[in-house]
């Protein structure tokens, strides 16, 4: 299992970077069944909410009541409920809503560029800055006019063919409704693992990060070591909970409990690599019909987090569904800090020596 | 569709994923919304004015599918002199008697044709009509879904459609006024919003392309319900959109067997398969009974068959020629007995027991205050669900007992809650929107006293038996010669789901399970529980319970469950090949005339004799389905066409026309008939009705599901995980409405009618927005109908703030558009609110209302 004197000790870039087999790195034996991981197309998101209640379901997770004293009030953002990702919500399912000027929506959920006033979207409260540092520059490009001949054949024929979105009576704005099911990314280099003190938290066979319930000790470390806001403490049981990629389903054969409740196939598990080549298949197919504001999410291994074993095709900016621009794996820089941190004890060592020499001198 | 059947909806995705176009056509911007290509919102209640334009559109710009239209429809038919149309009689039709309310449908007959009968549902209306008309042949018909019609003669006919008289130019010129701007004036969606959507269909449709038209309560749950729907059928067979793949009218059903529901019915006018409950006054000998019921000509020429055998499956050798096969047996209408009319009947003291079965009237059903009147006015009342639901409980903590209105130790209503399994807990079949029978098994026992439906009736049905064992009274010999014998296991004596499903598939004279309604017959030698369903069971294999997946079969996918008739999955499909037996299209064959072997094949079981050719030309007097010749696709009508203009089979209408909702803001831009002229009415204090373009009701408020929730809520409002997801109940309104009322997201809203007042909270969006209707801006308010008293998650039933009025077709209530008050605040308490909505009754010029 990777720890932090492992990269301390120069032996691998185990905490940034690219890490081809996370399990493997962990100490797995190669013959490890292959990484697997969600692949979730937002663009196909109904917002049923069915992932969000088999998971609790399957992994027995305790309604949202049992750690909050508002038990059972709306939020008010649009129909999401939940809230945001936390030990008691594996899956979240997050409702935008805004307008924007018409002729700006295509028709995957009237995505478009850019987003403008979100009136009831909703963005977790803990997560770093949004809007700092650069943007990932996903397969989009700003600059690009609109598709001028829609994305549905038939529309073409239509005299007002590109401007079919959600148009509605008042013909400057058009009301976009995105949805999209959040869950832990169990990245690539997981925060929360590496600063893990008690090994409560490991990578499994599968590349997945798990918590192992009777291990954790509820420390805490976990919480802030996530660039995501996704692990947590449950204040019943005092133990850090999170998405298990459905561990034990895994062991059976079993697809996780949220892709089976799935209707429109929005969540789609398997070997990660070929949930990466679908993605990447969806993604053209949906740059071909005109649908340029799509953009994958968490595929891009040299990310600040290695790459995601869980992620996403948005419509949209990731800060549009709370999601951060740019994760960075808190660890990245630890092997420079204790390497800084080494450096300034030898150097402080040598000053003292120095100033005893000196002293001796005298 | 995305919000109340996602599971279904995978299959929209599906086709959008493979290139169709999605348009959602809603007043509210939805999660089908959401994902559609093209969202058109509009006014509740102004769909026939918009299928009245698109219909319109296609006869206007001649974009019907004219070889389909002229081989497959009543187009040609010539209507008779005596008829005259909404245009000429300020919105109402010919035959119409103000003093009753009702129409006499024997002016819109076609030429050249005696009297068509109608389709059930409306019967008891019209017996008095039928019995000076026609007693001696005709009073109404089989077929809730076909139209049974007999003819006594062939209709005259124009085949170039131009005759003034024949149906397509009746047609045209009904139309004529349902331009893209009159639409658009009355539904308030642009101009050019409908003109891409009627681009749109009739670019989708023809040889090479099918466009399908999915609905759900939202067509339904009006004042003109069934005219939505024939709307659409008139639409879609315009475009030659129906019998072919991918094209069709779903209706959504299937929470989770409502079509199996009507199939083997819970409807108080049908027996199995869409057989019509005999009228104990019209039919009292089964002779009397199919001369006036059955089609001459046509399949529904055979219900002697279908009618023998359901007997024969009910009373077994009880049942015999010398004794009619025991139609003496069968209980008979007196008159409506719809839900309503029983509801009223209780409040009446006409009825005083009650089994209310996996339903919630006192929060699922339209004003729910005449529903718990109903329920206190009881002497028994039988609950059977899995929770404690506010039907069972209303005796205690009802909002009538919160305002004093009732109070418990006045009300005399014994009340026995039986737990019940859910369908996990119970093993039989689903019967989805697409006819198709799925099996499922018992996945899990249930807990404690809890018992399948099947169970409860049938030890309830052997106790009864028992207990009138030594009955020589003859009124219980329906009872005691019932066929009550299926084979039952396990430590509860539960019956052999499986045996009632070969039961209602049917018996030959051997004892061998039937394969197919063509082998019935009405010399008893036969059985058949539900002639549609014959041949789930045949071989003596559970034909439902068939799992092919469909990644190892073709794209039609005949070997996963069993679609009745006969395991077809689309009805009607011989209207998929072209007169000749060809394939409109290589791209849309599915069906089609074999020259070489003589008979009809495709990827379907074709929907037609098997070896009946083309060109086939039934000889004079020629009966059933021998009268039908080798073009006439529509087998279940008597005459084999798709009928555009309906000459009997409604009670409202040949051909739909918009009328208001009789709760409107706004006047009928269209006719000078307000609302339909024969829709029904309850008149009595507890069921007032808002004046129509009242200012003391100024807002339109429709009724809906979420998904989150199921209906009344006693499977979901009880459960933690489904609760937190939508934990409240709101209505949902514009920015606009918010400013106007001074209205607060997330704070409180009441809502007024002058049947009572409700407490929601805010939800201010922009998915709702104000819609121009003529000259003035028309709100309207979203109102989730999943709330009650009991529970985890607890609100205001939405559904008391309706009244009911009723489609006279199927006695429907209108409950997708009414009016109301919005206000800020909370709603005032007790006896209070009784005042508060009185002094709205009396600003709006409304009778004092509340319980008489």
């Amino acid at each position: 299992m990777t720890n932090v004197f492992d990269a301390f000790s120069g032996t691998a870039n185990s905490l940034y970077g690219e890490l081809p087999d996370p399990a493997a790195d962990a100490g797995f034996d190669p013959s490890h069944p292959k990484r697997v991981g969600f692949f979730t197309d937002t663009s196909v998101c109904i917002g049923c909410k069915a992932c969000e209640v088999a998971c609790k379901e399957w992994n027995l997770v305790p309604d949202d009541g049992t750690d909050a004293s508002d038990l059972y009030r709306l939020t008010g953002m649009s129909y999401d409920n939940t809230g945001d990702l936390g030990a008691s919500t594996w899956r979240h399912v997050a409702f935008i809503e805004d307008v924007r000027p018409h002729g700006s929506a295509t028709t995957e959920h009237g995505g478009g560029t850019p987003p403008a006033e979100p009136t009831t979207g909703h963005i977790p409260s803990g997560l770093p800055a949004l809007g700092g540092g650069a943007l990932p520059k996903a397969p989009r490009d700003a600059a690009t006019p609109p598709p001028g001949g829609g994305t549905v054949d038939l529309l073409t024929l239509l005299p007002d063919a590109g401007a079919h979105g959600q148009q509605t009576p008042d013909d400057e704005r058009d009301v976009r409704w995105l949805m999209a099911s959040d869950v832990c990314k169990h990245c690539t280099h997981a925060g929360c693992l590496d600063n893990c003190p008690t090994g409560a938290l490991f990578r499994t066979e599968f590349g997945t990060v798990v918590v192992q319930d009777d291990i954790c000790n509820g420390c805490g470390y976990c919480v802030p070591s996530c660039p995501y806001g996704v692990i947590d403490v449950r204040g019943s049981d005092g133990g850090a909970h999170k998405c298990t990629l459905c561990y034990d389903r895994l062991g059976s054969g079993l697809e996780p409990a949220c892709a089976k409740a799935c209707p429109t196939k929005s969540i789609q598990f398997g070997d990660l690599d070929e949930l990466q080549a679908a993605a990447d298949a969806r993604l053209a197919e949906l740059h071909d019909r005109g649908v340029n504001e799509a953009r994958l999410y968490g595929r891009d291994e040299n990310d600040g987090v290695g790459g995601d074993g869980a992620f996403f095709l948005l419509l949209d900016e990731p800060e549009v569904y709370g999601l951060p621009p740019d994760p960075i794996v808190t660890t990245r820089d630890l092997p420079e800090m204790w390497r800084n941190a080494a450096l300034t004890a030898v150097g402080l060592g040598v000053a003292a020596v120095a100033a005893f020499w000196k002293g001796g001198r005298r | 569709m995305a919000e109340a059947h996602p599971v279904g909806f995978q299959w929209v995705m599906e086709a959008k994923r493979r290139g169709a176009t999605i348009i959602h056509v809603d007043p509210r911007f939805t999660r089908t919304s959401a994902v559609a290509d093209l969202h058109v919102p509009f006014r509740a209640g102004a769909d026939i004015a918009f299928l009245g334009g698109l219909i319109s559109y296609v006869l206007e710009n001649e974009l019907d599918f004219r070889e389909y239209v002229q081989a497959y429809t009543n187009a040609a038919d010539l209507v008779g002199e005596e008829f005259t149309d909404t245009e000429d009689a300020a919105g109402i039709f010919s035959g119409y008697n103000p003093e009753t309310g009702r129409y006499d449908p024997v002016s819109w007959s076609l030429e050249g044709e005696g009297y068509s009968a109608p389709a059930a549902g409306q019967r008891d209306h019209w017996e008095s009509q039928l019995r000076e008309h026609h007693a001696a042949m005709s009073s109404d018909t089989a077929g809730g879904a076909g139209d049974a019609a007999h003819a006594t003669g062939a209709p005259e006919r124009d085949e170039s459609l131009r005759h003034p008289r024949c149906v397509y130019q009746v047609l045209r010129r009904h139309y004529a006024r349902y331009t893209p701007e009159a639409v658009s004036q009355v539904c308030g969606m642009s101009v050019d919003q409908f003109l891409t959507v009627a681009r749109s269909i009739t670019a989708n449709s023809g040889r090479e392309r099918t466009t399908a038209w999915v609905y759900s309560v939202g067509w339904t749950h009006h004042s003109v319900g069934a005219q939505y729907i024939r709307g659409a059928a008139i639409l879609q067979t315009l475009l030659g959109n129906m019998g072919r793949p991918g094209g069709g009218i779903l209706a959504l059903r299937g929470h989770a067997s409502i079509q199996g529901s009507t199939d083997i019915p819970t409807l108080y006018d049908l027996l199995p398969g869409y057989i019509p409950m005999p009228n104990a006054h019209l039919h009292e000998d089964l002779q009397s009974f199919l001369d006036a019921d059955a089609a001459k000509t046509g399949f529904w020429g055979n219900m002697d068959t279908y009618l023998v055998s359901l007997l024969k499956a009910w009373w077994g050798d009880a049942a015999t020629a010398e004794n009619d096969y025991a139609f003496h047996y069968l209980p008979k209408l007196t008159g409506d007995h719809g839900t309503y009319g029983i509801v009223r009947d209780q409040i009446d003291r006409k009825t005083y027991g009650y089994f209310v079965v996996g339903e919630n009237p006192a929060i699922g059903h339209a004003n729910g205050k005449m529903q718990r009147l109903g329920l206190a006015n009881l002497e028994w009342l039988v609950v059977r669900d899995m929770q404690m639901i506010e039907t069972a409980t209303f005796w205690k903590d009802g909002p009538e007992i919160e305002t004093g209105e009732l109070r418990t130790e006045d009300i005399g209503t014994e009340v026995f809650f039986l737990p019940c399994a859910n369908h996990t807990e119970k093993a039989g079949t689903f019967t989805n929107t697409q006819r198709l029978l799925q099996w499922r098994r018992e996945a899990v026992h249930p807990p404690g006293d809890a018992r399948s439906e099947l169970h409860f009736y049938f030890h309830l049905g052997k106790r009864i038996r028992e207990k009138l064992a030594a009955s020589t009274d003859e009124r219980d010999r329906p009872l005691l010669d019932l066929t009550w014998d299926y084979p039952t296991f396990g430590m509860h004596s539960e019956p052999d789901p499986e045996s009632v499903l070969a039961e209602i598939n049917g018996y030959d004279a051997d004892g061998k399970p039937l394969s197919s309604y063509t082998q019935l017959k009405a010399d008893g030698s036969t059985t058949a529980g539900c002639w549609i369903y014959t041949g789930v069971y045949a071989d003596g294999v559970n034909q439902a319970d068939r799992r092919r997946p469909g990644s190892e079969q073709d794209w039609v996918a005949a070997d996963w469950g069993w679609a009745w008739p006969a395991n077809r999955r689309t009805l009607y499909n011989r209207a998929s090949a072209d007169p000749e037996g060809r394939p409109w299209s290589e791209r849309k064959a599915y069906v089609w005339w074999d020259e070489e072997n003589e008979r009809w094949t495709g990827h379907d079981v074709p929907d037609f004799e098997a070896t009946k050719p083309p060109s086939f030309k039934p000889e004079e007097g020629a009966t059933r389905q021998d009268a039908l010749a080798g073009t006439d696709a529509f087998i279940m009508q008597a005459d084999g066409k798709a009928w555009l203009y309906a000459p009997a089979g409604l009670a409202d209408g040949p051909m739909p026309t918009h009328y208001e909702p009789v709760e409107s803001p706004v006047a009928n831009l269209l006719h000078e008939q307000q609302d339909n002229p024969a829709l029904e009415r309850i008149d009595r204090a507890w069921n007032r009705i808002n004046p129509s373009q009242s200012e003391v009701f100024p807002y339109v408020f429709l009724t809906y599901r979420l998904t989150e929730h199921h209906t009344a809520g006693g499977m979901s409002r009880t459960l933690p995980y489904l609760s937190e997801l939508q934990p409240e109940f709101f209505c949902e309104i514009s920015p606009a409405l918010a400013a106007e009322r001074g209205l607060e997201h997330m704070g409180w809203a009441t809502l007024v009618s002058a049947r009572t007042a409700i407490e929601a909270r805010v939800m201010v969006t922009e998915r709702m927005k104000p819609l121009r209707i003529g000259d003035r801006e028309v709100h309207q308010i979203g109102l989730p109908y999943h709330w009650g008293s009991n529970g985890i998650s607890t609100g205001d039933p939405a559904n008391d703030l309706l009244g009911v009025v009723m489609d006279p077709n199927v006695h429907i209530q209108e409950s997708k558009v009414a009016t109301c008050d919005i206000q800020p605040g909370r709603r005032p308490r007790g006896p209070e609110l009784l005042e508060y909505v009185a002094d709205y009754r009396r600003r709006a010029g409304v009778e004092p209302g509340g319980i008489e």
